[in-house]
């Protein structure tokens, strides 16, 4: 083989690695997923994918997932959102008060994405006509006023007790006697479905509207996006009402899951969306990430825990096994970006 | 030549506070023409174009396009009236790839029941017509603009400022972060611009732009007219002269 030839067939092979990185890249995390799921049925055959254990799974998701696809959006902007945890807090408490009134449940079922959207709203507010000097500082503001005002509004202590109809969102099932027979135990949590629309309409919204793609822009270039007459405050505005909005509904979710408004409902549940969009492979410098990302995020923080408890394995080591898989995700992206720059 | 007149500039001058940073300036652009304007920095070549294309009021003086007079108020309504401006720092987009950069904030959309959706298929045509029509090469029109060279970045900029048919392109230093190889392509996309029947203004500080791709250059000193000619009537020695205050 001559040396023309050998560089040729190198360069045959290198392409071929080529094609795989957009591959890897759009369904890597899909792949690291079916890893986790099979590793965690080999070591725990019998409860892992039992129906029981995969709907807990996907009703513990179901309200991190609204926190984690609402950040993912202000992530996409280049900002950060801290106040999600107490935005969840705030309006499960108000709903708890509107139910303890004696409003109709439909009235009450409104008030949590209500009080979500106003919570974000102000922070969108804040962060542009207030000419804050960077989102961390508004939204860490926030993070302690709304949790205050939830305690201020509660008196620091649980309400428990919701309407059924309210309770339905978080805690409905679904039963499958169609497919299973009479009386079967088999069903499917009306969260899973509300989750998935509403990630299905996230997913339109940034993929097919002009202010998804003006979204986008933002996170790559704001004065790209100016220059282009896109209101760039307008818009970052809407991106933070409804992340506060989305976690509305969260809050709305866990109302239903856990029949109570607590006052520690919702803590640090801002890091773990954090974490589930890191994860998930947006890029912390803005412009980049997907909803499918934020999705597989999710899933794979949620399959974690559930594996780890399965297992018996303390919560301290979950923490350190979370922050660890932390560093890792992001350091493939790393070694990612260099093989592909590198071409 | 009155017939071609599609962009004048009449005894402009714009003050900061004290400072003068234009002087009773005159500038005219025919149909079809590329301008090439030079000067010292601080000469006030930004200043002047940053007038002409709204971003900032004249204090004294008025603007013509198509021979009529017209107060500009911002950068889209010089766009209205088909003037584009290239920006030194190109301002794209770099995570969105190339037709997304040329369409963004003017996305073609279709309707769908009471909603507006964006229209991926129409913006990829159109995108890969304007690209062809001004003969710019990119493997794909998918292709992220943090992925291109400079001067393919610069490309994108300038087909960015003539999608929607402009008749009049502004473009600053549109050469100055490029490598030697890349200006070339630039400037053919220029005088391919010009043979659309596209005017141009260009800004630059290399003699090798200015006599390549002008039909004539207008020197600035000190905020005022200093000098002006036909390229053909002069030479590289002279217009560095120019820009450095000496005439003969």
């Amino acid at each position: 083989m001559d040396h023309g030839e050998k560089r040729l067939m190198d360069k045959n092979q290198e392409s071929l690695f080529v094609r795989l990185i957009p591959f890897f890249e759009r369904y890597g995390i899909l792949l690291l997923i079916l890893i986790m799921i099979a590793v965690l049925h080999l070591l725990q055959p019998d409860v892992f994918l039992s129906w029981r254990n995969v709907t807990n799974i996907f009703k513990q998701v179901s309200w991190q997932s609204m926190l984690a696809l609402g950040v993912f959006m202000v992530i996409v902007t280049a900002g950060i959102d801290l106040s999600v945890g107490s935005i969840i807090m705030l309006s499960l408490m108000g709903l708890a008060i509107a139910s303890k009134a004696g409003m109709p449940w439909y009235v009450v079922m409104l008030v949590a994405p209500a009080i979500g959207f106003l919570c974000g709203m102000f922070n969108g507010i804040g962060i542009t006509l207030l000419r804050m000097p960077h989102p961390f500082i508004m939204t860490l503001g926030t993070l302690y006023i709304f949790r205050g005002i939830g305690n201020l509004i509660s008196g620091g202590v649980p309400i428990t007790g919701f309407a059924e109809q309210i309770r339905v969102i978080g805690n409905g099932k679904i039963k499958l006697d169609v497919f299973f027979g009479e009386g079967a135990r088999e069903y499917i949590p009306t969260s899973l479905i509300l989750m998935i629309v509403i990630f299905f309409i996230f997913w339109v919204f940034l993929n097919h509207t002009r202010i998804g793609k003006w979204i986008y822009a933002i996170g790559g270039n704001p004065g790209a996006a100016r220059a282009a007459g896109i209101n760039v405050d307008r818009i970052l505005i809407v991106v933070y009402t409804l992340c506060g909005f989305l976690a509305g509904i969260g809050g709305l979710i866990l109302a239903g899951r856990t029949n109570s408004a607590y006052p520690n409902a919702g803590l640090q549940s801002e890091l773990d969306a954090i974490a589930a969009v890191i994860i998930g492979g947006a890029s912390f410098f803005g412009g980049r990430g997907t909803v499918l990302g934020v999705f597989a995020g999710v899933m794979i923080m949620g399959i974690l825990r559930n594996g780890l408890n399965l297992m018996n394995v303390s919560v301290f080591w979950q923490q350190v096994l979370i922050g660890s898989i932390i560093i890792l995700a992001v350091y493939i992206d790393v070694l990612r970006r260099q093989l592909a720059t590198r071409t | 030549m009155s017939d071609n007149l599609v962009l004048e500039a009449k005894s402009v001058s714009k003050f900061f506070g004290t400072i003068t940073a234009l002087q009773n300036v005159d500038l005219h652009l025919n149909k079809g023409e590329v301008l090439g304007v030079v000067g010292d920095n601080g000469a006030g070549k930004s200043t002047l174009m940053k007038v002409l294309s709204g971003l900032y009021k004249p204090s004294e003086g008025s603007l013509f396009f198509d021979q009529e007079k017209v107060t500009l108020n911002s950068p889209r309504d010089s766009q209205n009236l088909g003037l584009e401006m290239v920006y030194q720092d190109l301002a794209l987009a770099g995570n969105l790839p190339i037709g997304d950069n040329i369409f963004l904030g003017r996305e073609p959309t279709r309707k769908v029941g009471p909603f507006n959706f964006l229209d991926h298929k129409k913006r990829k045509q159109l995108t890969e017509e304007h690209l062809s029509k001004l003969k710019i090469n990119v493997k794909s029109a998918d292709q992220k603009v943090e992925e291109l060279s400079g001067g393919q970045r610069q490309a994108v900029a300038i087909a960015r400022a003539t999608a929607f048919n402009a008749k009049i392109v502004l473009m600053d230093e549109p050469t100055a972060a490029l490598a030697v190889k890349e200006v070339g392509k630039v400037l053919d996309l220029i005088l391919n611009l010009k043979k659309l029947g596209v005017s141009v203004i260009v800004i630059s500080h290399r003699m090798d732009d200015i006599f390549t791709v002008c039909d004539r250059v207008m020197a600035l000193f000190q905020g005022t007219n200093f000098a002006e000619s036909e390229l053909k009537n002069t030479s590289r020695d002279e217009v560095i002269g120019w820009i450095m205050g000496k005439k003969d």
